[in-house]
Formats: C-alpha cells, sequence, structure tokens
C-alpha cells in the first residue's frame, strides 16, 4: 500500500512526486507507456513563460508566475538545461501595440518582473533578423527556455533516487474506493493507495471519470512543430511571439536549449486523444507565419517535425481540487510545464490540508547529476573518466556526440531508459541532423546487450514497435 | 601532442586510395582515422557486386573492393587507428580525435585529406506530414540492419527515392523475402544509374513511379500504410491523384549529402551545388594543405572515381608535404545550369586534368564545350546525359596553359532536350 499514488508521468506527476519524495511517504507513479515523458511534456515549445499571458486572479497566473521564479534553481538542482534568453512579443500595427500595453499591465498584476515595452530601433538593437515590419515589442527578461522531457525525466529519476518507485506500463482502468483505500488497476496489475493524484494529462477527465468525477472535460488540441538545424539556432537569441489575436496566441520562433529553432505551434482543436501526427496544412502554415515575423530563417534546415496535444480544460483554468484523498492536476495546458515546480508545492499543501502527514525525510538529496555531466566536463577529466571506462571514449551518435559510456549510464539510471527513444530524450543520441540513421544500429545493440536481451525484443518506445521483426535468412548474430 | 605529416580523416575507398598514393609518392609518415571498427567506410554494407568494372575490369562486391585497399595499406604499414573520431579541426591544422584507448587527443599535421564521405538525407529533412511510427528508415541504415546485423525490419517495403542505395535495397529486401510494392520518384527520370534500375527494379517486377512522392504516413505506433500521389510539373502533389499502399516499412533514399560537419568551419570555400568544398585540379581546397576526395567532396555514383580522386589527393598532399608547388594560376571554372558542376571548380595548375560533371536533367544528343572566353577550346558529343551519372571530358596542360580571359566555362549545346 503506497501513501500516494500518481497516475501519469509527465513533467506535472514528476515534479509532484519529487517534492512528495521529500517527506516520509511512500509514492508511487504509474505510467501508461513504456516511458515517462512521453505526452504533452516531450512535444511542446520548452518555455518558461514569464507569466503577462494568464488572467489575472486565476490559478493559471498565479502558479504560472511561481514556477517561472524557482524554474532555475529546480532545474539546476536537476542538472537540467535552463537558459534566461528572455522573451519578446512584437507588433506590427497600432492595435498590436494596444495589446501589447495591455500584456504589460496584465503582467505587472500577475506579479511579472522588469517587463518593458521596447521601441522598433530597441527590438532590432536586440534581435537583428526581427521582421522589418515589427514596430515595437513586450520584452519580458524574465523568460526562459528548458529543455522540457529531461525536467520531467530528471524529476521522476530524482525523486526515485529518494524512494519513489515507478510503474511503466501500467495503463490504469480501473479505479475502486473501498474501505479508505484506493484499488488501482491496469489490465494485469494493481496497486493500493491512500491518496491518488490526477496528472494523465490529456486523458485526466478519463481518470477522473473512473473515480466517478465527470466535472470537467479535456479536449485534446493539436500543436505542431519544426525543429531546425543547430546551425540555425542563432538566428534569434530571444523567445519571439507575435501578439495574441482571436486566432491564439500564434506561431513562436525561439532557440532551444540545444542550440536549434523551434518554429510552432500551430493551434487545432481535435477528437482523437492519441492523434499526434502532423499536417500538411499545419506544417504549411509554420512556413508561412514565421517568416512574417523573423526574417532569414532557413526553411530547408528543417531536421524533424512533430505535434504535441494540449489538455484544454473545460473551465479554462487550471482544474486542481481534491475530493475523498483524490486529487485533479487536470487542464494543465500552457504554462504548465513552466508552472510544474509551483503546482507541485501547491499539491502538496492541498495533500497536507487534507490530512497527508509531511514529514521531511532525512537524507533526501535535491540534487541529480546532469543528464549531459559527460560533455560539461574539461578535458582532463573526460579524459580520466575514459580511462576509467573506455566506453566513454567511443562515440555512437555522430551528430550530437554521444559516446557509449553515456548511452549505458541512461539505461542504468533511474528512470532507466529501455527503448531506442528512451536513448534519443536521455542522451541527445539521434536527436542531431541525421535523425538516427547512422546510430541506432548501435544503440539497439548496447540496448540488447545492457537488457540482456535480443535485438528483436528491443521497440523504438515499447509496445509493439519493434524495431527489427526477424532475422534474415541467412543472419543473426544474436 | 603528436606530429604526423598527413592525416586522412576516413579510412573508406577515398581515405585508403590516398594513403597508398600519398606514400608512393613519397610521404610515409601518414595516419589514417577511421571512426568505424573497420577499414572500409560503407563499402563494408554494400554486399552486392558492380565495383571495380573502371579499375579492376572486374564486378567485385564492395568488401571485396575495399580489400584490395585494404591489403594494401597493411603491406605498406601505413598506420591507422580505428574506433577513432575526428571531433575538431582547426585552419592551422591541428586536428581533435577520441577513442577509448587513448582519450581525447591532438595532433598537429602539415596535410590533411578530408575523406569523411557523405550521410543521407533523413526523414526528417522531407517534412512529411503524418504520425511517427517505428518503420521508417533511411536506406542505408536498412542496409546496415540487413546486410551487417542480419536482420529484417519489416516486410511490406515501401521506396520513396531512386537513390542508388533505394535501388538496391529494392532487390536486398526481395531477395530476402520482403514484398517491395513500389518505389516512388519525385523527379520524372530516376536518380539512381540506369543499371540499377534495370537490374534492382525491372528484373523483379518491383514498379518504378516517376513523378509520385509519398504525401502521408500512416500508423500509430507501426507503419501502416502511406499515401503516394503524383505531382506536377513543379512537383506539387496532385491530391486527386492520391492512392494508398499498406506496409510495415518505408525506406528513404532521397539524396547524399558530403559530411562537411567537420570541415564547415575552418574558412574553407564551399560549393553550394555539391555540397562539397571547392577544390582545385589538385583537390586542394581553399585552404592550402587541406585536401578533399571521395564523397566528402561531392557524391560519386561510382567507387572507381572515387578511387581515381583520391589518388590524385594523396598525390598532391605528398606534393604540398615535400613542397613541390606548381606555377600558380589561378582560373575559375564556371557552368550554364545545364551542367549542374564540375569538380575541380578551379585551376591553380597547368597539368592534363580529368573535369567531372553532372547534367541539371536528361538530355540527349548534346555536346560539352569548355569556352575559353568567345573561344571553345574543347568539347565532347554525348549522345545521352543523366543527372544520376558523372560525366568526364579532359583538358590538356596546353589548353589549360594558353587560357586568355582568366576564367573558363563550360556549357552544354543541345539539340533535343526531354
Ligand atoms: C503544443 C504545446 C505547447 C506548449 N508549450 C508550453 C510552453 O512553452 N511552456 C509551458 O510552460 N507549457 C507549455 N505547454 C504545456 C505543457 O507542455 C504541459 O502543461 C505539460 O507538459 C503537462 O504535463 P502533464 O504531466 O500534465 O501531461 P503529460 O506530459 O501529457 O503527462 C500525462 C501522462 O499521463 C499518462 N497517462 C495518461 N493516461 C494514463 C492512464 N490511463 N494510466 C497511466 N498513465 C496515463 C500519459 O501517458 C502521460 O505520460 C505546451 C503544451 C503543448 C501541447
Amino acid at each position: 500500500m503506497y501513501d500516494v499514488a500518481i497516475i501519469g508521468a509527465g513533467v506535472v506527476g514528476g515534479q509532484i512526486a519529487r517534492e512528495l519524495s521529500r517527506y516520509k511517504l511512500s509514492v508511487c507513479i504509474l505510467e501508461k507507456e513504456a516511458d515517462v515523458a512521453t505526452g504533452a511534456t516531450r512535444a511542446n515549445s520548452g518555455i518558461v513563460h514569464a507569466g503577462f499571458d494568464a488572467k489575472e486572479g486565476t490559478l493559471k497566473a498565479r502558479l504560472n508566475v511561481q514556477g517561472s521564479k524557482m524554474m532555475k534553481e529546480v532545474c539546476g538542482d536537476l542538472g537540467v538545461p535552463y537558459i534566461n534568453n528572455g522573451s519578446l512579443v512584437i507588433g506590427f500595427g497600432d492595435k498590436d501595440m494596444e495589446q501589447i500595453k495591455a500584456l504589460y499591465n496584465r503582467g505587472i498584476v500577475n506579479g511579472v518582473e522588469k517587463l518593458e515595452i521596447l521601441s522598433k530601433s530597441q527590438l532590432e538593437r536586440i534581435e537583428p533578423n526581427i521582421s522589418k515590419n515589427a514596430i515595437g515589442a513586450l520584452f519580458a527578461p524574465t523568460g526562459a527556455i528548458v529543455s522540457p522531457y529531461e525536467l520531467a525525466i530528471a524529476s521522476i529519476g530524482n525523486a526515485m533516487d529518494n524512494g519513489a518507485e515507478l510503474k511503466l506500463n501500467f495503463k490504469v482502468n480501473s479505479i475502486k474506493f473501498k474501505g479508505e483505500v484506493y484499488h488501482i488497476s491496469s489490465d494485469n496489475e494493481s496497486v493500493c493507495a491512500r491518496y491518488v493524484v490526477n496528472a494523465a494529462g490529456v486523458h485526466s477527465d478519463y481518470i477522473a471519470g473512473l473515480a466517478g468525477d465527470n466535472s470537467f472535460k479535456i479536449t485534446p488540441r493539436k500543436g505542431e512543430y519544426m525543429l531546425l538545424d543547430k546551425v540555425c539556432g542563432h538566428i534569434v537569441s530571444h523567445t519571439i511571439f507575435r501578439t495574441p489575436s482571436e486566432k491564439g496566441k500564434g506561431i513562436l520562433v525561439s532557440p532551444t536549449v540545444d542550440g536549434n529553432l523551434i518554429l510552432g505551434p500551430t493551434s487545432v482543436d481535435i477528437d482523437d486523444k492519441e492523434d499526434n501526427s502532423t499536417t500538411a496544412e499545419g506544417l504549411d502554415r509554420i512556413r508561412r507565419e514565421v517568416c512574417e515575423n523573423v526574417e532569414n530563417i532557413p526553411l530547408s534546415k528543417v531536421i524533424t517535425s512533430f505535434c504535441g496535444l494540449r489538455a484544454t480544460g473545460s473551465t479554462g483554468d487550471f482544474i486542481i481540487d481534491i475530493k475523498n484523498r483524490f486529487v485533479n492536476v487536470a487542464g494543465i495546458e500552457s504554462p504548465g510545464l513552466t508552472a510544474a515546480p509551483a503546482i507541485a508545492k501547491y499539491v502538496a499543501q492541498i495533500l497536507k490540508n487534507n490530512s497527508l502527514e509531511l514529514q521531511e525525510k532525512e537524507g533526501f538529496n535535491p540534487k541529480r547529476r546532469p543528464m549531459h555531466y559527460f560533455s560539461m566536463l574539461t578535458t582532463e577529466e573526460k579524459n580520466k573518466l575514459i580511462k576509467e571506462n573506455p566506453s566513454y571514449g567511443k562515440i555512437v551518435c555522430r551528430c550530437e556526440m554521444v559516446s557509449e559510456g553515456e548511452i549505458i549510464d541512461a539505461i542504468r539510471t533511474n528512470p532507466k531508459a529501455a527503448t531506442v527513444d528512451g536513448v534519443k530524450f536521455r542522451t541527445r543520441s539521434g536527436a542531431g541532423r541525421c535523425q538516427g540513421g547512422f546510430c541506432s544500429p548501435s544503440v539497439v545493440e548496447i540496448l540488447a546487450r545492457e537488457l540482456k536481451t535480443s535485438v528483436l525484443d528491443i521497440t523504438k518506445s515499447g509496445g509493439n514497435t519493434n524495431i527489427l521483426i526477424c532475422k534474415t535468412k541467412g543472419g543473426g548474430l544474436n | 601532442m603528436k606530429n604526423v605529416d598527413l592525416v586522412i580523416i576516413g579510412g573508406g575507398p577515398a581515405g585508403m586510395s590516398a594513403a597508398i598514393s600519398a606514400f608512393s609518392s613519397g610521404v610515409s609518415d601518414i595516419l589514417i582515422l577511421e571512426r568505424g571498427g573497420e577499414l572500409g567506410g560503407i563499402l563494408g554494407q554494400c554486399i552486392h557486386n558492380g565495383f571495380g568494372l573502371h579499375k579492376f575490369k572486374e564486378e567485385l562486391t564492395g568488401p571485396e573492393y575495399a580489400w584490395r585497399y585494404e591489403e594494401q595499406i597493411e603491406m605498406l604499414k601505413i598506420p591507422y587507428m580505428l574506433n577513432t573520431m575526428v571531433t575538431g579541426i582547426t585552419k592551422d591544422k591541428k586536428i581533435t580525435a577520441v577513442n577509448s584507448a587513448e582519450g581525447i587527443f591532438e595532433i598537429q599535421t602539415k596535410a590533411i585529406i578530408l575523406a569523411m564521405g557523405c550521410r543521407e538525407r533523413s526523414k526528417g529533412a522531407l517534412n512529411i506530414p503524418g504520425s511517427r511510427p517505428v518503420g521508417v528508415y533511411s536506406a542505408g541504415t536498412v542496409q546496415k540492419y540487413v546486410n551487417l546485423k542480419g536482420y529484417l525490419p519489416g516486410r511490406e517495403v515501401v521506396i520513396l527515392g531512386s537513390g542508388d542505395i533505394g535501388l538496391i535495397m529494392a532487390r536486398r529486401m526481395t531477395l530476402e523475402g520482403a514484398k517491395v510494392r513500389a518505389v516512388c520518384e519525385i523527379m520524372p527520370y530516376s536518380s539512381g544509374l540506369a543499371r540499377n534500375v534495370q537490374q534492382c527494379l525491372n528484373d523483379f517486377g518491383i514498379p518504378l513511379k516517376l513523378s509520385h512522392t509519398v504525401v502521408e504516413i500512416h500508423g500509430k505506433s507501426r507503419l501502416t500504410g502511406v499515401t503516394i500521389a503524383k505531382v506536377d510539373e513543379n512537383l506539387k502533389p496532385v491530391m486527386d491523384t492520391k492512392e494508398y499502399i499498406p506496409c510495415d516499412t518505408l525506406l528513404l533514399s532521397v539524396g547524399l549529402i558530403p559530411e562537411n560537419d567537420l570541415s564547415k568551419d575552418i574558412g574553407i570555400e564551399f560549393d553550394s551545388v555539391t555540397g562539397g568544398p571547392v577544390v582545385d585540379q589538385n583537390r586542394q581546397t581553399t585552404v592550402s594543405g587541406i585536401f578533399a576526395c571521395g564523397n566528402v567532396l561531392h557524391v560519386h555514383d561510382l567507387v572507381d572515381y572515387v578511387s581515381d580522386e583520391a589518388e590524385i589527393a594523396g598525390r598532391a598532399a605528398a606534393g604540398y608535404i615535400n613542397q613541390k608547388a606548381g606555377t600558380a594560376i589561378n582560373i575559375p571554372i564556371k557552368t550554364d545550369g545545364k551542367i549542374r558542376y564540375t569538380v575541380p571548380q578551379r585551376f591553380t595548375e597547368c597539368n592534363k586534368t580529368v573535369l567531372y560533371f553532372r547534367t541539371a536533367g536528361v538530355y540527349n544528343n548534346a555536346v560539352v564545350n569548355v569556352r575559353d572566353g568567345d573561344k571553345i577550346i574543347c568539347s565532347k558529343k554525348k549522345r545521352k546525359l543523366l543527372p544520376a551519372e558523372m560525366e568526364t571530358i579532359t583538358l590538356t596542360e596546353e589548353m589549360i596553359c594558353s587560357v586568355n580571359s582568366g576564367c573558363l566555362s563550360v556549357e552544354l549545346e543541345v539539340a533535343e532536350n526531354d
């Protein structure tokens, strides 16, 4: 029996797990997929929003600003890439500038610090590639970028290092409340817990429904992206938003913490909660709009495109409430990534107010070794490590320069990578310009060796996604 | 820091040939750095035949062709390091590399030959809409799985792009019992060699759908099929020609890109058409002492030409190290668009030179002219010119020496165009 079961291993569930792992509690995270951070947390803009977007007085606004202020320290502790690059909302006409003024005022009310309205010349000075038609901008120096999936992976890894458990391939399809205990089951497993946290993202209405709560509905809203080669990462240095219109926030252009350039997202409501396909219309819209905002974007340097699903709640605000020791953390659309550390604190408080004893654990370690620690070492330090363990001298991914040693570490470190995608999102092997063409055969072999299984059992992302299906007529070494 | 006269980056056919040629031109302090576990480069996974027809008048497999050079490397005792990744080069020819045995180390060298080969254009670069299931691979990756590892990724195959690796893999997958449903090529002609279209597709009844492309990828976790469509003159898909083909594997053979990640920031001038460095008749780049040959310079269809080119680079690098410079001239070579590019792109010495070139389209009964100002100094008749097949024209020492206008241009005179 666990004190708390968290359903959903995204950045929200992950941050909550890490927060609860500070206390003398038994915590279990249940995740339907073969890895953590596969939902909205994997496919989003990775922006730490300053907090001028959300409507004054909402939970969203409050947790956004709080989360934004916490993010640097959280990322520092967890060794997650975080860059305080600042955000700009650019305007093209008087109407836009009025809107920008309104955002400025809203930001002040929400508690966003250092906001400034820039003139055309100030804007052009800090962003030379900005469209010549832009006439001014809202500048939020506290805006930042992070690696969203690394934040979730590191949060869950740190929670596990501090005692939390993770159950993958655990698709919750039944929740029973019997004798003050929740019985949570998948097709082939069951766990019991005194408290449940529903952080199931786009599926959180389904999970709430299993517990008898049908008070809200989640609509998936597609957001498509294109990611450009690292040679394009310098085209802008800030995150560039268009002034929001009736049609939404529009397409942003931003560097990523890895040095790529990200373009997106689109915004289209759909029905199918599993449909993360990109569309010709979506990709066309991105191509068209980014060129209106920023000049000199080499669209031919696309290395991949992808799509994320926002969990848009029916109430318009984050839905965080508790009933019978069952906490909903739902409708966590943007700025959910930013808010995640604040959401975690808030949820811990709610649990405490509902009789969960939060007793600090001695020996809680808030720190985790950075995921890319190897690349951060000096040459001397690297050579020392290679001498002790020669696999750090064997480069597997030529685009991102990832060594076999780092891949083995990802397979052995909480939360352990067990799939090709798992390795990719932890080490960046396969995330570069050749998109795994070169390294994936080696990654498959390393996984098989480490997991003591056949290469035929190695999958891209769990389930039936085996990379290889059979031996050739004369082949198959193992 | 080690000191070596000549470092060759890449131990494929280009690197090996360059090493042997530099050695026989009098430089013995050579080091080949190869990231793979063996010499031979991509030839190791090219187990089909068709290599060496020009060089050895024999039809060899890739590994056999490579072995002819490996044997010589061993015999001449030319040093090489395997499993060694070069991570940086500087303009003053300092090389940083890493391997398990030595860790990260530096080498100062007098000359460098770039022979890193090329890589495949990836799925991402195509931006095909749809889902992201397992089952979409570049053809070379699957060639590695099948030929080197001995495993198949699927049984129902569609191939996008008619590059040579795609054509070869169509046959290979068929021989392994897979069903290749179609090869789609966006252009109205194949981008692979005619002999490969015949031997790998026609002989096995595999349809080649010219002017077709894949417009959507289907399947949530595993690939279930692709939608293909015909394209118009502007290469835009015509949506009412859409056709769904069920498959579990989509192979991409949509182009090769010279792999110049290492060399792009050292001040070398690049040719935007080839994607490789601009070189002179010695395959010397615009940074003196840095040479390039093989697929890192421009993508070849036949390895025999790679070996020829590497011999030139090896010989010239040896000359550079032994300070045997010729008369310095600078004659750039221009092309007219119908000729896509030439290699070399300029002359710095008056030597007899074979100019390699490719055309931009398919041309019948054309004449290739090399002009110096108004004067045609050399021409060659060609019955058929295909973009997939590299062509040559030879210029003599006198022709180059007597250039008056300061520049040469290579042009195509077309009688009939299709
Ligand atoms: C296009 C887009 C752009 C965004 N941009 C930003 C941004 O720039 N900045 C920002 O702050 N926020 C942004 N967001 C919002 C942010 O990404 C999300 O708020 C955040 O990732 C939500 O995390 P989560 O853990 O709630 O959801 P998820 O990451 O979706 O995690 C939910 C998890 O629950 C699991 N699950 C679901 N059902 C079950 C079940 N039955 N049993 C077990 N497990 C289950 C899922 O598999 C998944 O792993 C963006 C979102 C999108 C989609």
